[in-house]
């Protein structure tokens, strides 16, 4: 199949930029490995370009459902001690994070 | 060289549900950090978040008080990045096909009417609080996730306003609207209502727009203004000096009286928005909009149109009494008792207005019900008290929330009208006052006034002011 071909629809600073957005560490090496599978999956996408999609309205859900609401009641939280079984770290009831300040 | 400023608003609004946004969580201000949130505002995993009906209805209503248009189909989307004080690494918010498009509102700006255009308005969620310490050893950042999820309304304005003066006025009447829907607190200082502005400036008669800035930090409706004043000064004064202004976020310092570099922006944000899968479109038809549009009070500028031509106000009453929707409820309610619309408004603009101010009171909590304030407005129609011992009674009733009748009574304020009454105590200052009498007679008519005062004095002020002038000058004339 010609997919064995090279493709390069993604640069390796493209791959650079997805991997700081995603806050993933990468090791060289990996670069283009992650260049080809990411350049692949926009070939496969790409075959959706071939269909004439002009009278059909764009899908943002598969679902056949609309307007599912509920009643602006206020319900019961959980304690702050169930919320913060499971952090990482913590001070007293907060969250504790590296410093951050902009 | 002249240049004009344009400026563009991004309004959010925290909305006034009991609850979040997508669950259950109180929205309650001020509880103890982290104990209103759950695993759905917390993002855990598997969790469905549900939308709020009531804040959907919340921004439609003030989609249709700022003339815009529903969106049919709108559809909520990820906002994808990075920060503490997001749990889930994305905000819920709308991007393409938000909630509603395409509205403006009418200002009045040094007497000129403007249209200001609405770009949008949608619904997001807020995101958490981060508190820090204020010293440089400190390595970390708390977070109190209580306001995660709280629904907040954006409304983005067109890039229609041309000077500080007018974003503000426009951000005054975007609260006015809001406040009488009763869709938000609208409180700039404590963060229920926030603004930030881009702001460019550019040669006058030039259609394109210049490089903008974008402003933050601007929590009162005067700091804003102060801001943008400053930051339009900036931006002449960097190109004057042959520079050129760059696209960043700059932040209003009040203390210094100035806009900082944010600086911190190592690229351009990419927010790769995508649909939100997990929750379904909000599908609105002609009839919701309908039923909706039949909730809407009468609105600040219709109320005001109103008064004026209902209660023959001039344009400035009709203002300050509709500023706010409970003024104007407790205008209208004297009104029914007390016709004389003029001297209604002008007692409530001057005394009423300025004894809630003194104390800090609301006009919801106003000690002088409606009907104990027609009451006493009655008393002087009547003649029973002179305006100025009204003043008194006033002062008396806002002070004990007692009628005015009581106060009279009890105090023995009645005006004093009987001729004879008066008269005796005219007689009393003639005749301990002869220096004066002759200088009137000598030609001196101006001392009339020190005559009068006397009267006053003596009657304790309950001395009827006509009857009283028209005897003592009577009386002057019959000396000889």
């Amino acid at each position: 199949m010609s997919q064995e071909e090279k493709s390069n629809k993604i640069s390796i600073e493209e791959v650079d930029y997805i991997a700081r957005l995603s806050r993933l560490k990468m090791k060289p090496a990996d670069k283009p490995v992650m260049q080809q599978q990411l350049s692949r999956i926009l070939d496969y996408i790409e075959k959706l370009n071939k269909l004439d999609t002009e009278n059909v309205a764009p899908t943002t859900h598969i679902l056949p459902l609309g307007n599912v609401f509920r009643e602006d009641e206020a319900k019961a939280s959980l304690s702050p001690e169930a919320a913060l079984e499971n952090a990482p770290d913590k001070e007293g009831s907060f969250f504790r994070v590296p410093r951050v300040i902009e | 060289m002249t240049y004009e400023p344009v400026i563009g608003l991004e309004i959010h609004a925290q909305l006034t549900t009991q609850s979040k946004m997508f669950c259950g969580c109180s929205t309650k201000f001020e509880q103890a950090p982290n104990s209103s949130i759950c695993p759905v505002c917390l993002g855990l995993p598997g969790v469905l978040p549900v939308v709020n009906k009531k804040a959907v209805e919340y921004g439609m209503l003030t989609a249709l008080a700022l003339n815009c248009r529903i969106v049919p189909h709108n559809i909520f989307a990820r906002k994808n990045y990075f920060y503490p004080d997001l749990p889930k690494g994305y905000q819920v918010s709308q991007y393409e096909q938000p909630l509603a498009q395409k509205g403006f509102v009418q200002l009045e700006i040094n007497g000129r009417s403007q249209r200001i255009g609405i770009n949008r308005v949608h619904l997001e969620e807020d995101a958490g609080k981060l508190l820090h310490q204020n010293s440089k050893d400190n390595k970390v950042s708390w977070v109190d996730f209580n306001r995660t999820g709280i629904p907040l309304m954006e409304i983005v304005s067109e890039p229609d306003i041309f000077s500080a003066e007018a974003a503000k006025a426009f951000m005054v009447k975007l609260r006015d609207i809001m406040a009488y829907i009763g869709v938000c607190d609208c409180n700039m200082e404590e963060g229920s209502l926030r603004c930030d502005a881009n702001v460019s400036i550019r040669r006058v008669g030039e259609k394109e727009l210049g490089v903008k800035a974008e402003v933050k930090n601007m929590n009162s409706f005067r700091f804003l203004q102060r801001a943008l004043e400053y930051e339009i000064e900036r931006q002449v004064a960097e190109l004057e000096a042959g520079g050129r202004i760059i696209q960043e976020t700059r932040l209003w310092d009040e203390a210094k009286g100035i806009t900082v570099s944010m600086r911190s922006k190592e690229e351009a944000h990419d927010y790769r928005y995508f649909p939100e899968p997990d929750l379904v479109p909000v599908m609105v038809e002609e009839g919701w909009v309908e039923r909706l549009s039949k909730t809407l009070p009468e609105l600040p500028d219709e109320k005001r149109t109103r008064f004026i031509s209902q209660y023959q106000l001039p344009a400035y009453d009709a203002g300050v009494l509709t500023s706010s929707r409970e003024l104007a409820d407790y205008f209208e309610n004297c009104a029914k008792l007390f016709a004389e619309y003029k001297m209604l408004s002008n007692w409530i603009m001057g005394e009423l207005l300025r004894e809630l101010k003194q104390q800090g009171v609301d006009i919801k909590r106003c000690p002088v019900n409606p009907e104990n304030l027609a009451n006493m407005l009655k008393l002087i129609q009547q003649g029973v008290i002179s305006g100025k011992i009204a003043k008194q009674v006033f002062e008396e009733m806002y002070r004990t929330g007692a009628t005015a009748q009581d106060i009279v009574k009890a105090k023995g304020l009645e005006q004093i009208t009987d001729t004879q009454q008066i008269l005796s105590i005219i007689d009393q200052v003639i005749q301990q006052n002869p220096d004066s009498v002759a200088a009137y007679k000598a030609g001196k008519t101006r001392i009339i006034g020190f005559l009068i005062g006397q009267v006053m004095q003596l009657s304790r002020g309950k001395a009827n002011p006509q009857v009283l002038n028209k005897l003592l000058a009577d009386r002057l004339k019959d000396q000889k």
